[in-house]
């Protein structure tokens, strides 16, 4: 076996992750091989420093604080989806209450009553025209499963 | 880390129920694995924080995708590194448009700059050179470094974790490795 088939065993030997046979034939590679001696020598060095590498734990406050700032996150955003149905739904129904409004006051005129007839055709149109559009690219999007 | 124990088990099915309260406490068995992973993917304490929460709030709306008798850790694990690489995804998209309109040409990493040496426990300049070199290192190189040095995973748990074989765990370690010294090794000689 030539040397770069030993890198892998090298790191094994290094971690002490090999079996008694691996650790044996990359023992015998080691005795003939003086370029992976010196590899395995740098890896050392650089493994002592790693090994000594802690980080910085947080204050207390910060993990007696962890499940708060995820439950308060959740509940924003509970928080948000009833507020948004609720601001479209009182939009529609404001809307239609306005219009209403307008169709039935005599004093409006009839071109003003059909370019807001209009307004709201073109409005529904594009609405359902989007929502069709999402729908179909949801349902045929041969990636949505994966993991991006 | 990996194997399921029975605390683990009793808690698991009441969270995919619903239960807020076993949720919580599968959070706190996890949290500091959770912001020390990311913490050393991202490299600062800021999105550590906000990125491994955000994992969190996935992982309870996904529960339910958590198989019955399957260790929660190695599941959260897929949320945890998608969160955190689409993150750095983003800074490097931000920082190379940014870099496009001072029409500068030099290749941005994955992370340089954000990987604060401040993190470091009883830092001396080794420590700092190396750390700094870690966020050097391409995000699926930094990723073994971080789950064998500061999680002490072991290779079998490396592999199940990020669904690979041991050889490949292996070998991408030897890459990383090479790579943080010929980074150190260039750092020295610019020095």
């Amino acid at each position: 076996m030539a040397c770069e088939d030993y890198k892998d065993l090298m790191m094994g030997y290094l971690d002490e992750e090999l079996s008694a046979e691996q650790i044996r034939q990359f023992e015998e590679h080691l005795t003939t091989c003086k370029q992976c001696t010196a590899q395995l020598q740098e890896f050392r060095q650089l493994k002592a420093i790693t090994d000594q590498m802690t980080l910085v734990e947080p204050e207390d406050r910060l993990w007696q604080q962890y499940w708060d700032g995820i439950y308060n996150r959740t509940e924003r955003g509970i928080g948000w989806i009833i507020f948004s149905v609720a601001a479209i739904l009182l939009t529609i129904y404001g809307g239609f209450k306005a219009i209403e409004a307008l169709i039935i006051d005599p004093t409006v005129g009839l071109l003003l009553k059909a370019a807001m007839l209009a307004l709201l055709v073109g409005l529904a149109i594009l609405f359902v025209s989007v929502l069709r559009e999402r729908i179909f690219f949801w349902t045929k999007d041969r990636y949505k499963d994966v993991r991006r | 880390m990996s194997s399921v124990c029975e605390k683990e088990l009793v808690l698991i099915e009441p969270a995919r129920r619903g239960s807020r309260e076993a949720f919580e406490s599968i959070v706190k068995m996890y949290m500091k694995n959770a912001y020390f992973t990311a913490l050393g993917l991202v490299g600062n304490r800021d999105d550590a924080l906000e990125l491994s929460q955000e994992a969190f709030i996935l992982a309870y709306r996904n529960i339910k995708q958590l198989k019955p008798n399957r260790s929660f850790f190695p599941w959260f694990y897929q949320i945890l590194r998608n969160v955190c690489f689409s993150h750095l995804r983003k800074t490097r998209n931000r920082r190379s448009q940014s870099l496009e309109k001072l029409e500068e040409q030099r290749p941005v990493a994955d992370v340089d700059d954000s990987f604060m040496p401040d993190v470091v426990a009883e830092r001396n300049e080794n420590k700092d050179r190396v750390w700094k070199a870690i966020g050097k290192l391409d995000k699926k190189h930094r990723e073994v470094i971080i789950l064998r040095h500061f999680q002490n995973l072991s290779y079998e748990q490396m592999a199940q974790i990020i669904f690979c074989s041991r050889g490949t765990v292996m070998s991408r370690l030897y890459y990383a490795r090479q790579r943080l010294k010929e980074l150190l090794s260039t750092e020295k000689g610019g020095d």
